[in-house]
């Protein structure tokens, strides 16, 4: 038995800055509670914001615009490359412009249900009142949302819900909202209230009397290590779905930021809640570096089937009629193709486990447009997804418009993330984790087209909002700098751990590490999991990790720009990640989201949650590498949607 | 498939750079351009040498961080970005050249990156709309013709690469510069600062030190995201127009 | 504002361009007036003598003609500079070219340059040739039909005068479309109406002064 596996259960952990009352009264409560600074104040404090996403640079700008000095940080080599760029489908918001019923309830609601009952009212109601705000701050901005003959907003419907309230920018509305984000930092840069670092990674954080006080980061040209120092941080570095080696994540994103804060004391909250998106292009070999997404909007239109004979090898536009299973129809005749994602990854996987599986190795299923040319002709069809087909065509040398798609699920979204209360203050005091590096708004399984609506909410709206609070509670009461004792043990630290990687000068490349552990997780800890596999799975990343330190061959110095090494040492963080996302997966006995236990499913194969016994959010406390992390507990209580068993057929 | 590369080298920005000789073995014509030089660098380190550096982020054609000149061409001989790039674009036993980005505004880093902080210097002149968060007005307030928000987006899908200045033969921004302009200026919410956007833009991007136009149409024929050539007649166009408007205040 | 047009290189392409229409409104006129050669000395040698009392009796004999000169002297001397300037600004900003080279953009686009040194150099040697007459042997003042015959009797003459405007040619093709699009005047819609005069333009200016060295040459002049 590894001791690992051994936690210990120690306090909850409640949320004490949500406000009571009803919940739709609890935002402007909170605002209304909430300290100010003086505007005149402002500049005197400096805030540290990690990533230029949506969050990231939402927030910064907005930070800015009140006044505040911002420190701001990215890996790229520019705020406009962070990964929200990729985002294709859309953005949610309770507009209500197609008077088809939808209202903010009714978002709020969705989305609780979507996160199969393991997020937090308040902060899901909050997201959905401010979703409204968002469309009109980036229309201002000069957000080129698709619009009607009219000049009004366009606006589809997602995965998951029965209104249509996504607003869009053909394929590319991540693009356009994160462009819309990066602009209004860029004037903010211009005018001399941010400062940006580019091509800088955060390496540590420097906690300082109990209180965030500043980071660690490289400068990935000079290798030059340093310091920087602030009243608060903010962590807007993106989730953690790179662990996994194949995602649909850029290749650079990853889990250091917020992997380092853990180790110094935040919590890390339900770590095994990741998504598993549903309609990614198959891999082709082992030679392949990363998965790409095809937007969910593709349901609306798009068929899926696979031969309802086992290892049925012929074309597919030979395959007749009634010789297809459109199994989403079939299975859940109300939302049919548009199912949730992780409803819809789950039915791929298991047609393919059935041996009905199409592509290379049978991991795939058909996504199937001939219906839709049929109906709404091919011009039409173009207008509306020439660009993905275009995209499915160059990776595939296929044309979607002659022979159907082949899709499989690929991991895309990780809903876990660093324990946040509802300021989004993480348990370090004047730490926070905005966008999808939080763990708070989508329980167990994100919506479609909500991510770019929480990580702009978080952004532009709520952090700016609730940062005010604890500035102006935690007047800065001794100046931190570099010569610190503090500061300079953190900063000696992550000197040591770099220059440990350069020389260990073994034989395997940091990569295929990397592949190691993603293959594992994938298989263990992918889109089914159990009890066995975990075990397995946490008996074994001890190993890898001691593999790790004694085999790692890492060219070049510290002092220049070195790719390898920073892959090395992202690496070594998600080899303790990973360790917790399956001891998380492990102790979550029950099915909800994208977390499936077999061991924990309906006679018909569905999810099956236990709300007496896990309705609540796992916050994890490191206690050291490899050793057993306490669990906190945050229970769930839902006073306005009741826990039923999701159901979509 | 097997292909001979000759690879731009460059220790660091003050170093002399060469072109270096490799040769790549059981390359599949799946894999993507970045993943065949992935395979090369697997080699390289374990070899105990110096992997060929080269940015690339999302690998899926949009966040524009990829940035080869492949055998003379931006982005190789397709119209992608390099990411997007497969194998299948080359026959086994080519001899494939591989070189950064050169123009004086873009400094090489090392090897294959360069230094395109101009671009994002070009945006905080002035390509922005100044729209302070909680300021803005309901959505449908200003309805937007669909010819107008069409013609914004198809400017606003630049992913800023670089490719244009790449493939400039005079290392020109024009097309860069003049898609931003023409996003936000057709907007009503870019009325206010069209002219101080188009004249502040243009002269940042003078300032950075790229070339002029001289209309070859390199830019447009190069860019990823299919940018027309005629977005720089729109931004010369508003640039007449907010010369001769700001002259006469 | 004549800052802002003269240090932006949006701005001196705009010199460029409107200087270069001046040129191209001179050269089209210059043209017609070329063909009345095919009518015989009398008229051509009376047209050369109308030139300089154009505008009178408002002007005084040959002021009309010094002016268009000053305009063109100004006209010629600002696309030069600002070519110059901006020629030397692009190679400036590619001081390292590509290892890998391959053919780039259309034949004209690519002799704007040479083809302008080529068309700068000539209009020297067509001054002191058919104006002033200084590298004209016998040149005979007041008689320009003789000094063409004269000129195209020699096959240097013809020589330099069709390579010259060959290379006219092309810049127009290339110089009178990418002037619209500096002028901002180019559009999707329009683009091929402007391609279309560009070339004509180009084909008729050539076609047109090409035929007096062919005139002469056949003997069609003499």
């Amino acid at each position: 038995m590894n001791s690992y596996a051994d936690y210990m259960t120690g306090e909850a952990v409640a949320d004490a800055k949500a406000p009571s009352g009803p919940v739709h009264e609890r935002w402007d409560k909170r605002r209304f509670e909430a300290k100010l600074v003086n505007p005149a104040n402002r500049r005197k404090h400096t805030v540290i914001v990690v990533g230029t996403g949506l969050a990231g640079g939402s927030a910064g700008a907005t930070l800015a615009e009140q006044g505040y000095h911002v420190v701001q940080f990215c890996y790229q080599d520019s705020p406009r490359r962070a990964h929200s760029i990729a985002a294709q489908g859309g953005i949610n918001a309770a507009k209500n412009y197609r008077n088809d019923g939808d209202s903010v309830h009714r978002l709020f609601y969705d989305t609780v249900k979507g996160g199969d009952f393991r997020a937090r009212e308040s902060n899901v109601h909050r997201l959905a009142q401010i979703s409204v705000e968002i469309i009109d701050q980036c229309v201002a901005q000069g957000v080129p949302f698709a619009r009607e003959y009219g000049g009004l907003l366009d606006t589809r419907s997602f995965g998951g819900v029965q209104v249509s309230r996504t607003f869009y920018a053909r394929g590319q509305t991540g693009q356009q909202l994160l462009l819309g984000a990066y602009q209004a930092l860029s004037r903010q840069i211009a005018a001399g209230n941010v400062e940006l670092h580019p091509r800088t990674e955060m390496l540590d954080l420097i906690v300082v009397d109990g209180r965030a006080r500043g980071i660690v980061a490289r400068d990935l040209v000079t290798g030059k290590i340093d310091t920087y120092f602030a009243d608060a941080v903010v962590l807007a570095s993106g989730g953690y779905g790179n662990v996994f080696y194949l995602s649909t994540n850029a290749m650079n994103s990853n889990a250091t930021a917020v992997w380092r804060a853990h180790r110094r004391g935040a919590y890390f909250a339900n770590p095994c809640f990741t998504q598993i998106h549903p309609t990614c292009i198959p891999r082709t070999g082992d030679h392949q570096s990363k998965l790409t997404l095809m937007s969910e909007s593709l349901r609306n239109d798009g068929r899926i089937w696979v031969p309802k004979a086992k290892g049925d090898q012929r074309p597919p536009n030979e395959i007749p009629e009634d010789e297809r299973d459109y199994y989403l129809e079939r299975i859940y005749p109300s939302f049919g193709n548009l199912v949730p994602r992780d409803i819809a990854s789950r039915a791929a996987k298991n047609v393919c486990d059935e041996g009905r599986g199409v592509g290379p190795g049978g991991q795939g299923v058909y996504l199937d447009f001939a219906d839709a040319i049929r109906r709404m002709g091919r011009k039409a069809v173009e207008a509306k997804y020439g660009n993905l087909f275009d995209m499915y065509q160059r990776i595939t040398d296929e044309d979607p418009y002659e022979v159907p798609m082949r899709i499989y699920p690929a991991v895309h979204y990780t809903m876990g993330g660093l324990w946040v209360d509802y300021d989004l203050q993480t348990t370090v005091p004047g730490l926070f984790a905005i966008g999808e590096a939080n763990f708070s708004d989508h329980g167990a399984n994100r919506l479609g087209a909500s991510a770019l609506m929480q990580g702009l909410a978080d952004g532009y709206f709520v952090l700016p909002a609730t940062i005010n609070d604890y500035l102006a509670r935690n007047p800065h009461k001794d100046e931190v700098d570099a010569g610190h004792p503090v500061a300079q043990e953190v900063l000696a630290e992550t000197e040591d751990r770099l220059n440990l990687l350069l020389s260990v000068d073994g034989d395997r490349t940091p990569d295929s590490f990397h592949r190691e552990v993603g293959e594992l997780m994938w298989e263990f800890c992918g889109m089914a999991r159990t009890d066995s596999g975990l075990r397995k799975a946490l008996e074994r990343i001890p190993q890898i990790r001691e593999e790790f330190w004694r085999r790692i061959k890492v060219p070049g110095t510290g002092e220049e720009f070195n790719q390898s090494l920073e892959k090395a040492n992202r690496v070594v963080d998600y080899l303790e990640l990973a360790e917790l996302m399956c001891l998380d997966a492990l102790h979550r006995a029950e099915s909800c989201g994208g977390h499936f236990r077999e061991e924990s499913q309906t006679p018909d194969g569905e999810a099956a949650r236990k709300d007496e016994e896990f309705g609540y959010a796992a916050a994890w406390e490191f206690t050291g590498t490899g050793e057993a992390p306490v669990l906190h507990k945050e229970d769930l209580v839902f006073e306005y949607v009741h826990p039923t068993q999701r159901s979509y057929a | 498939m097997k292909l001979t590369l000759r690879v731009w080298r460059q220790h660091n920005a003050d170093a002399d750079g060469t072109m270096s000789t490799y040769e790549v073995d059981g390359i599949s014509p799946d894999m993507s351009f970045l993943e065949m030089l992935d395979t090369l660098n697997e080699e390289l380190i374990l070899k105990g040498e110096d992997p060929v550096a080269f940015d690339h982020d999302c690998r899926e054609g949009i966040c524009g961080a990829c940035s080869l000149v492949i055998n003379g061409d931006a982005h190789g001989p397709e119209r992608t970005t390099t990411c997007q790039l497969h194998m299948r674009s080359f026959k086994d036993g080519d001899t494939i050249d591989v070189e950064p980005w050169r123009a004086s505004a873009f400094p090489v880093i090392k090897d294959l990156v360069v230094d395109r902080s101009a671009f994002d210097r070009i945006i905080q002149a002035g390509g922005y709309i100044t729209a302070p968060t909680g300021a803005a007005p309901e959505a449908h307030a200003t309805p937007v013709p669909k010819p107008d928000a069409d013609f914004a987006f198809e400017h606003a899908e630049c992913i800023g690469c670089g490719a244009c200045v790449a493939a400039c033969p005079n290392g020109a921004a024009m097309l860069f510069t003049s898609a931003k302009i023409n996003h936000l200026n057709v907007l009503p919410q870019g009325a206010p600062e069209r002219e101080t956007r188009v004249l502040d833009m243009v002269e940042q991007m003078d300032e950075e030190g790229f070339g002029g136009c001289t209309l070859t149409g390199e830019c447009a024929t190069a860019c990823p995201k299919g940018i027309p050539l005629m977005s720089i007649t729109g931004m010369n166009k508003e640039w007449l127009r907010a010369t001769r408007r700001v002259g006469k205040r | 504002m004549a800052r802002t047009v003269w240090d932006s290189t949006v701005g001196k392409k705009t010199v460029m361009a409107v200087s270069g229409l001046i040129m191209l409104l001179y050269l089209v006129v210059h043209m017609i007036g070329n063909l009345k050669i095919f009518f015989g000395a009398g008229e051509f040698n009376h047209y050369a003598h109308w030139l300089r009392t154009v505008g009178e009796p408002f002007m005084h004999y040959e002021w009309t003609l010094w002016l268009v000169r000053v305009v063109l002297v100004v006209a010629v001397v600002a696309h030069a500079v600002s070519a110059y300037q901006l020629s030397r600004r692009d190679i400036r900003a590619r001081p390292r070219k590509y290892v890998h080279k391959r053919p780039r953009a259309s034949y004209a686009t690519r002799t704007m340059r040479w083809g302008g040194i080529i068309l700068g150099l000539f209009i020297v040697w067509h001054i002191l040739d058919l104006t002033t007459g200084t590298v004209h042997p016998g040149f005979q003042p007041g008689h320009p039909y003789q000094n063409v015959v004269d000129t195209f009797s020699t096959w240097y003459g013809n020589v330099i005068y069709i390579v010259a405007m060959l290379a006219l040619g092309l810049h127009i093709r290339h110089g009178f479309w990418s002037a619209a699009q500096t002028l901002g005047v180019g559009s999707r819609t329009r683009d091929r109406a402007l391609k279309t005069v560009a070339d004509i333009l180009a084909l008729l200016l050539t076609a047109g002064f090409i035929a007096v060295p062919v005139g002469v040459m056949t003997g069609v002049v003499s």
